[in-house]
């Protein structure tokens, strides 16, 4: 089995007051054999204009996936590990209604092999026990994967939320950020 | 002759910069590689860990390396990227001579080295050994440093061989042999865990040393607060506790009124001071006027930060203080290194757990490359040239008659102003891009014009070497085995992973087959660079940088070794001073009165604002390798000129609008980018390109008195606004500016 060796107990953190807008991670996905140099994980500054504070984006892996909700070819699937998988590209219709449903804005459409990708949380790396690359490379720890127990331990001022609010709608994410201590939930609106 | 043979434009399209991309599948066999090489980043002073993919003798790809301790892994940009400077189109394949109208050609390795040392025979006979100097790098290995050191003095037989430390760590090295005796970062980046507050000085951190930023924010986690001095919201100083928007070239004012705060609240450890220190008095007498309403008329810090900074310092029983390039490259680069180290000193925190001080070296091997010779005012071990015991070790160390080591010969600038004077007629240089990175470079680049010949020994045909008669194709860092000291002094192993394609060699190589061309070839005999670190060893032995107890055995198990580590069986020394023996003639550490005094130019009615300069996450110094790689390109394709809204509101300048900034040394224009994090009196523009768009073209050359480091970080510049938008970077190649 090729998942054989996926640690359950260890969880992806996003911890946004870290990120130096290195674009590390983005260099490091692109070099995926499977991305093809497209880099599954985005950077962005918020408003360069006031400060160089910028957000990195990577799937959140929804515990019910909009994408895979909306998605009419049944090309995106959740695993037993609540991996949230890139379009399969047999099926994939490329009509971007996962583009226009996810929340976070994380699936896009590659115009040149109309194939919807993704982040699928390095499945090559975490399948055979190893770390995402780009929570491996990150050097300031605003991407940082592994046990809660440990994270919540070494970051007391922070806590792990992956409760989102958009509205009336509540999405629950396998994917978590770190926000301050006490949190429980962000509200998005 | 050593002007450009052809246009720029005309280089640019033979020897690039190009960009490098991998394929979209990634280079053929990284999937099965033939060999994964433990060895570290060929860039900035962390050196971080890092595995090269080798197949078929080429660089297919990265892999972190997980154990390697100070980094785990983590990775720049930069460091992800850096192995496409491996299999680069771009690459010097073969030695090249210039030839007027055409640019270069191939010619046979034996007739490029017999040019060479033909032309140094002819202008030493003509004008005395000293007309010929070397410019070295301490992009450099240890071994190569040393090698380079040894063979300028023994086989070029010059005084005047200086490296590009000299614009990049000469100001802390002074300083800390000023205050300790000794030139290395007090502590491991280990003992900012449970510091209680740490200060980060003229330090952009989290674009330049990014793995640091990790270590900043373990600490932070743990409870400790934050101070930042830099006169922009840089990445790091965003989330800081403190940040302090200092005026540029004040930073001595500021460091001065933080002393005369701790002295006024008492916020001292006499203890400390009275057994251990030497020139408190002199030091604090120096500050006693520093009140805070004069510390907020020089620094333009509101004054309740300053006593924040100073309350937040006082009251701390543990503390780390770093600074780099920010304080350094300045007038008063020492004068502002000591001023730190006084604070430091004043409270007591250091040689103890969590009790840290150190700058943050800059480059590859900053460290090691400043210990071992290749400086023109030192020899081995950190020795000093002019010291009559520290020649006679050497000089039993290289078997020579003492009076054959030449004395202390000019600095970097200085050996350019003496190219101008005709004073110095030839150069050989290797791993230095001067005609980007030194300041006021139109001046920089006619001395290079005026040279009668020039010898570069390069992998790629950077911007300076554009000018040279002959072009030694050298080795990359992937090419050589070696070790290099980290900014945290840890010496640490790099191995070669791969050997120089085509005609190639390496710059070992070619440097032991000058040295036997110039008739020096028996104090050259060496077979292997673990040789060469072996005579380093004995060489650095009982100086203050004593490397004799290291081993390429011992670095290998243990991940590294800090200096000094004076015998095999010491375990070598990552946290200074824990027995408070400082490494000064009298033990003690020493304060040093610092008077504060204007930068060497001041703005006025004509040239009314600050321009500093620095760097971008994506580039490395002058863009050599980082320029050449596609993505790094991309994230920052051309430097812009940061400027304040407000500022850009009183010029009537637009966001992208192309703005001419002046100087009294030149011009050049660069698109705006307004952003509110930066002080509205000061402009910023990154100085890693060459041509039209160097920012060094501007730069003053102004000297520190003792380090002889020019003062890039303050200017006084005149925007000229042009009225017109800058189109896109990527349509316009603006990354070869030529």
């Amino acid at each position: 089995m090729l998942n054989s060796q996926i640690k359950t107990d260890e969880e992806f953190f996003i911890d946004p007051q870290r990120c130096i807008g290195c674009r590390a991670c983005e260099m490091a996905c692109a070099e995926c054999e499977t991305n093809g140099q497209t880099s599954m994980i985005h950077v962005d500054y918020v408003d360069r204009y006031i400060s160089t504070q910028t957000s990195v984006q990577v799937c959140m892996h929804c515990e019910d996936p909009a994408c895979a909700r909306v998605c009419p070819a049944d090309a995106i699937t959740k695993d037993e590990f609540g991996i949230v998988h890139t379009a399969n590209t047999a099926r994939c219709i490329s009509c971007a209604n996962c583009v226009l449903a996810c929340p976070f804005g994380v699936p896009k459409k590659i115009e040149e092999t109309q194939i919807m990708m993704k982040c699928n949380m390095c499945y090559d790396r975490t399948s055979a026990g190893k770390r995402p690359m780009c929570a491996t490379v990150c050097p300031s720890g605003a991407l940082w994967y592994g046990k809660r127990e440990k994270i919540t331990q070494m970051r007391p001022n922070s806590t792990p939320v992956n409760k989102f609010i958009f509205g009336e709608q509540i999405v629950r994410t396998k994917v978590n950020i770190m926000m301050p201590a006490g949190s429980t939930e962000l509200r998005v609106d | 002759m050593a002007k450009l043979p052809v246009s720029p434009e005309q280089l640019i399209a033979d020897f690039g910069p190009h960009k490098n991309y991998p394929p979209r599948e990634g280079f053929l066999g990284r999937d099965e590689p033939d060999e994964v090489v433990k060895t570290h980043c060929c860039f900035c002073g962390m050196q971080c860990g890092i595995k090269l993919l080798v197949k078929n003798n080429r660089v297919v790809g990265f892999d972190p390396w997980e154990e390697f301790p100070f980094n785990e892994g983590r990775l720049c940009p930069k460091g992800v990227q850096r192995y496409l400077q491996n299999n680069h189109p771009d690459r010097l394949l073969q030695p090249l001579e210039r030839v007027e109208g055409a640019g270069f050609r191939p010619l046979a390795w034996d007739a490029a080295l017999d040019r060479t040392v033909a032309e140094i025979k002819r202008i030493q006979a003509e004008h005395g050994p000293h007309a010929f100097a070397m410019l070295s790098g301490v992009s450099l290995t240890n071994e190569k440093s040393y090698l380079v050191g040894k063979f300028a003095r023994l086989a070029l037989k010059t005084r005047n061989l200086d490296y590009n430390g000299r614009l990049c760590m000469v100001s802390a090295g002074a300083g800390n042999k000023k205050a300790f005796g000794l030139d290395r970062a007090s502590n491991t980046y280990a003992d900012l865990a449970h510091a209680e507050v740490i200060m980060i000085c003229g330090t952009n951190v989290s674009e330049t040393f990014p793995t640091l930023t990790h270590w900043i924010w373990q600490a932070r986690d743990n409870g400790a607060k934050l101070i930042v001095v830099d006169p922009r919201l840089t990445p790091i100083a965003r989330t800081a506790d403190l940040h302090l928007p200092i005026r540029p070239g004040r930073d001595s004012a500021l460091y001065g009124a933080i002393l005369h705060q701790l002295i006024k609240h008492d916020w001292l450890d006499h203890d400390f001071i009275a057994q251990h220190t030497s020139g408190f008095a002199e030091a604090a007498a120096a500050v006693k006027d520093y009140d805070l309403a004069w510390a907020e008329r020089e620094t333009g810090i509101d004054a309740a930060k300053i006593m924040r900074a100073a309350e937040m310092w006082g009251k701390a029983k543990t503390s780390f203080l770093l600074h780099a390039r920010g304080i350094e490259h300045h007038t008063k680069g020492v004068e502002n290194v000591v001023a730190c180290i006084n604070l430091v000193l004043a409270t007591g925190r250091i040689g103890k757990p969590y009790c840290g001080y150190g700058t943050i070296t800059g480059q590859g091997n900053g460290q090691g490359g400043r210990e071992h010779g290749h400086k023109c005012d030192q020899l081995p071990g950190n020795r000093d040239i002019e010291n009559p015991e520290h020649r006679a070790h050497i000089a039993r160390v290289w078997n020579v008659p003492e009076p054959e080591i030449p004395r202390k010969g000019l600095t970097a600038y200085e050996i350019i102003e003496a190219i101008h004077r005709g004073e110095i007629r030839g150069l050989l240089s290797i791993c230095f891009n001067p005609v980007v990175s030194l300041p006021n470079n139109n001046y920089v680049r006619e001395a290079f014009e005026k040279l009668e010949h020039y010898t570069t020994i390069d992998f790629f045909l950077n911007e300076t070497a554009r000018h040279a008669d002959i072009v030694l194709p050298g080795s990359l860092h992937e090419e050589e085995d070696g070790t290099v000291t980290t900014a945290e002094g840890r010496v640490v192993r790099i191995r070669r992973a791969v050997t120089p394609p085509g005609g190639a060699r390496t710059d070992t190589e070619i440097l032991l087959e000058l040295a036997r061309h110039l008739g020096a070839g028996d104090k050259f005999a060496f077979q292997s660079s673990e040789e060469i670190f072996t005579e380093l060893r004995h060489a650095s032995q009982g100086g203050t940088a004593d490397y004799f107890g290291i081993t390429y055995e011992k670095i290998e198990k243990n991940m590294g070794v800090f200096w000094p580590c004076p015998t095999l069986d010491h375990p070598g020394t990552p946290r200074l001073w824990e027995d408070r023996k400082f490494a000064t003639p009298d033990g003690k550490a020493h304060f040093n009165a610092v008077s504060y005094r204007d930068p060497g130019e001041v703005t006025d009615a004509e040239y009314p604002v600050i321009l500093t300069t620095g760097r971008v996450v994506s580039q490395y110094l002058s863009g050599t390798q980082t320029r050449r790689i596609g993505k790094l390109v991309d994230q920052y394709p051309e430097p812009l000129l940061e400027i304040h809204p407000s500022l850009a509101a009183s010029l009537g300048i637009n966001n992208r609008d192309l703005v001419r900034v002046v100087t009294r040394r030149g011009a050049a224009e660069f698109p705006a980018q307004i952003v509110e994090t930066i002080r509205p009196d000061t402009v910023f523009i990154p100085y890693h390109w060459p041509g039209r768009k160097s920012a060094n073209q501007l730069t003053s050359g102004h000297l520190d008195p003792i380090s002889k480091i020019p003062e890039f970080k303050v200017c006084a510049a005149r925007l000229e606004p042009l009225g017109r938008p800058e189109p896109a970077a990527d349509a316009r190649n603006a990354f070869a500016s030529p």
